[in-house]
């Protein structure tokens, strides 16, 4: 069916649709698939059968809805009724209960942890009702599988609108107007950069949108073409008529199996209904897209590299310029944005850059979707207007730090990013700030970190990542990050030099200086910002063999306090390497050179009893000092 | 169009890896052959990407996510007794062939970290102390695993 009317076709759909039936909608993103929310659909689809309801209940697995900490979550539709960790066996009881019987089951509603108080609907949980879900919002509503809710929800509007009503130029001028920047990281103007591309004249031109989202810890991109792939889809025509480009590919990350069969399937229908392929909705604009499953290397994110592995070749990134706009993919001027910047397209066309840049701050205009990870209470995706503060992502939208533990930084920026201390929670998030900070917006990670984190730890953690991943056409960054990651290795092994730190400062700004690409030019940054916030750590590491976390292996020791231990050989049958020995009723004692620090004595001691301490430094050594006393 | 030929070659090692659980001589020479490249680049990209292999892999597949949510949460723990467990490091097989161990950065299901995928099933919020029990539910005898 090709589609030359979307406003009919829409109407068209809405009328085929009975607006009196009840929706159980389950989340089908990846974090609620991990929990099983595929057997809780099954189970929904089986007691409506028994029941013999399918007439007026039906059940619809949608993309995510972000509050990834208490899935699997299903949404009763339309009233919206939210429920929480839903298993199996909660099925009969909700069909039952809710859907016939129009009650709340109360056990399965979220409970506001600070109030106390529980809450019915999804809109009024304070994980959400904070947030500002422009892009997002869609993704808990619509079945990503099925095109015509897109169109339900007014997609493909915006195409036509720009392919009726618009010129080219008018597409671009709206676009700049809105002050729409980069959601990849880097923050560059779209609109310019369309422009850019748009003036070189070139018969062919390519667009790609980049899903190699390689920073762990940032999943935003992936829900988006997991949840609403055909927002993706109309941004990239829209940008396509824009630019004039002929031809575009999806570069998804092989890691995202779900993300690449979405827009897989997208694609097909997006083909099927006229949107994509040759003049599209009637008019004499033609373009069509592709999927290119990665082959797992964080540098082809970059976007030269990213171009070579399209083209068959190594994730070799090279020398800019020519950009991209002027020589890309097989040398024709190429333009790409990232999943999120092309998501937010259609939204802009459709309600006009006027309504679009009153939100966010003066420089940073719309919203983010940050992935809020770690040690936090709600993990999820949040979507905020740029400039809130980050006190008000961790605390009123993340709920606060686990276990009541004390917040000490938050990451952002993935590997290319820093460590932002709790004394600049009240810093407004936008491009600029965090540029200022050290650290980066990336492509949205953020992830938490408490008083149990080592800093050093934390930045050795991603100088292994970058030096693992660096692909090692440059000498800066080659060798560079490797010597960084020795360094911070040592340091946490209680082996560093007071010249450590020098070394490490100087090595960090030599390889931003040098490095070709952006992976060499930003992987100090985790390096320099806990340096810069973080120094003491630093120095409790050299100076005193001392990990103030209690976190590096080799920096601390287990120990059974003689005065707490009540033995109950919980600890001793849960070592795994049997260094702790012990009777019933009598004191355990952990044999220091068998001991392997894995924690799972500390993990198991009850908590009443907590006999199981963790020593570092001075006091560390007084106790195996006075072991080997005792020993002798 | 000769220019987007070379093109397909990620996507046809893709196939050849999943046809038979890793690239074999046989297939790069193939691939090469029908992409009119030498082995030796066909040979090049398959080490570049982490996602081919050159040796065949075990019949379980272990995978450990070391995004940053997981490393803070405790993976570094949880992959030290992958490795005790098992015998062998990140990146190996077991010599019987009944495991293969791998790293992955992130899978972005970070609220059920630390996170373990056995077989492609997922295992959340994982303690070092359940390691062992979350191996033997393969069915296989952990105790004989490097034994020729």
């Amino acid at each position: 069916m090709k589609v030359t009317n979307i406003e009919k076709l829409k109407e068209k759909i809405l009328r085929s649709r009975d607006k009196t039936k009840t929706w159980v909608t389950v989340c089908g993103g990846t974090g609620c698939q991990a929990y099983g929310c595929q057997k809780v659909v099954k189970a929904f689809q089986e007691e409506i059968k028994r029941l013999g309801l399918g007439d007026s209940v039906g059940v619809r697995t949608t993309g995510c809805h972000g509050f990834c900490e208490r899935g699997p979550l299903v949404v009763i539709q339309p009233e919206g009724i939210f429920y929480q960790r839903v298993s199996v066996k909660d099925v009969p009881e909700i069909i039952n209960e809710t859907v016939v019987n129009k009650k709340i089951v109360e056990r399965l509603l979220y409970k506001d942890p600070q109030t106390g108080q529980k809450i019915i609907h999804e809109h009024d949980v304070p994980f959400y009702s904070k947030q500002k879900r422009i892009i997002f919002g869609n993704n808990g509503l619509i079945d990503p599988t099925d095109i015509r809710d897109y169109i339900a929800v007014d997609g493909y509007q915006a195409l036509s609108k720009v392919l009726f009503e618009m010129t080219a130029e008018e597409v671009i001028e709206e676009i700049k107007k809105s002050g729409l920047r980069g959601r990849g990281g880097a923050g560059f103007l779209t609109g310019l950069k369309w422009e850019i591309c748009r003036r070189v004249s070139s018969p062919v031109k390519y667009l790609i949108c980049n899903a190699d989202e390689g920073d762990p810890g940032a999943y935003m991109d992936r829900s988006l073409l997991e949840g609403n792939p055909h927002s993706v889809i109309e941004g990239m025509v829209i940008g396509a008529y824009a630019i004039g480009a002929t031809e575009g590919f999806i570069y998804v990350r092989l890691e995202y199996p779900l993300a690449v069969k979405n827009i897989t399937l997208a694609i097909e229908q997006a083909r099927e209904f006229g949107f994509l392929g040759d003049s599209i909705l009637g008019s004499e604009f033609s373009f069509d897209l592709h999927v290119f499953k990665g082959a797992g290397a964080f540098v082809s994110g970059e976007e030269t590299s990213l171009m070579a592995s399209i083209e068959g070749r190594r994730a070799f990134p090279r020398q800019k310029p020519p950009f991209p706009a002027q020589k890309g993919l097989w040398g024709r001027p190429t333009n790409i944005n990232n999943v999120e910047t092309w998501a937010n397209v259609p939204l802009i066309i459709k309600k006009g850059a006027d309504w679009y840049s009153q939100i966010g701050t003066r420089t940073s205009k719309g919203t983010k979707i940050f992935s809020l990870v770690g040690k936090i209470n709600n993990t999820g995706l949040v979507e905020v207007p740029m400039g809130i503060t980050l006190r008000e992502i961790i605390y009123d939208i993340g709920g606060g730090i686990k276990d009541n533990k004390k917040f000490k930084a938050v990451q952002t920026g993935g590997p290319s990013g820093g460590c932002i201390p709790a004394e600049m929670l009240d810093l407004p998030i936008d491009f600029d700030t965090l540029t200022k900070a050290g650290s980066m917006m990336g492509s949205g990670g953020m992830i938490v970190m408490d008083e149990d984190t080592c800093m050093v730890d934390v930045a050795r953690y991603f100088l292994q990542f970058t030096q693992e991943e660096s692909c090692g056409k440059c000498v800066p960054c080659r060798l560079g990050t490797r010597q960084l990651y020795e360094i911070l290795t040592r340091i946490t092994k209680g082996e560093g030099e007071e010249e450590d730190l020098k070394r490490l400062e100087d090595l960090a700004k030599t390889i931003k200086a040098g490095s070709l690409c952006g992976l060499g030019q930003t992987a100090p940054n985790p390096v320099l910002t806990t340096l810069k916030y973080f120094r003491h750590e630093y120095e409790a590491h050299i100076k005193r063999k001392e990990c103030p976390a209690l976190s590096c292996k080799d920096l601390i020791i287990y120990y059974i306090e003689p005065d707490k231990c009540v033995g109950c050989l919980l600890c001793l049958k849960n070592c795994p390497v049997g260094a702790i020995s012990g009777e019933r009723k009598k004191v355990h004692v952990i044999n220091q050179d068998l001991c392997v620090k894995c924690g799972a004595c500390y993990e198991v001691c009850p908590p009443k009893i907590r006999a199981v301490s963790k020593y570092t430094g001075r006091k560390k050594e007084a106790i195996l000092k006075k072991e080997k006393q005792s020993k002798e | 169009m000769e220019e987007r030929k070379r093109g397909q070659l990620v996507h046809l090692l893709h196939q050849a890896q999943s046809k038979e659980g890793y690239i074999s001589a046989r297939a790069i020479a193939s691939i090469a052959e029908k992409l009119n490249i030498s082995e030796g680049e066909v040979f090049g990209v398959v080490t570049f990407y982490k996602a081919f292999s050159l040796r065949p892999q075990g019949k379980h597949k272990v995978t450990i996510c070391m995004g940053t949510a997981c490393h803070v949460r405790g993976a570094p723990l949880i992959l030290d007794e992958l490795e005790r467990t098992l015998g062998i490091p990140a990146g190996e097989t077991t010599k019987d062939g009944l495991f293969t161990l791998e790293t992955v950065n992130c899978v972005g299901a970070c609220a059920l970290g630390p996170i373990v995928i056995v077989d492609g099933e997922y295992h959340g919020q994982m303690k070092p102390r359940e390691v062992k029990k979350l191996l033997e539910k393969t069915g296989e005898n952990l105790n004989r695993l490097n034994e020729p």
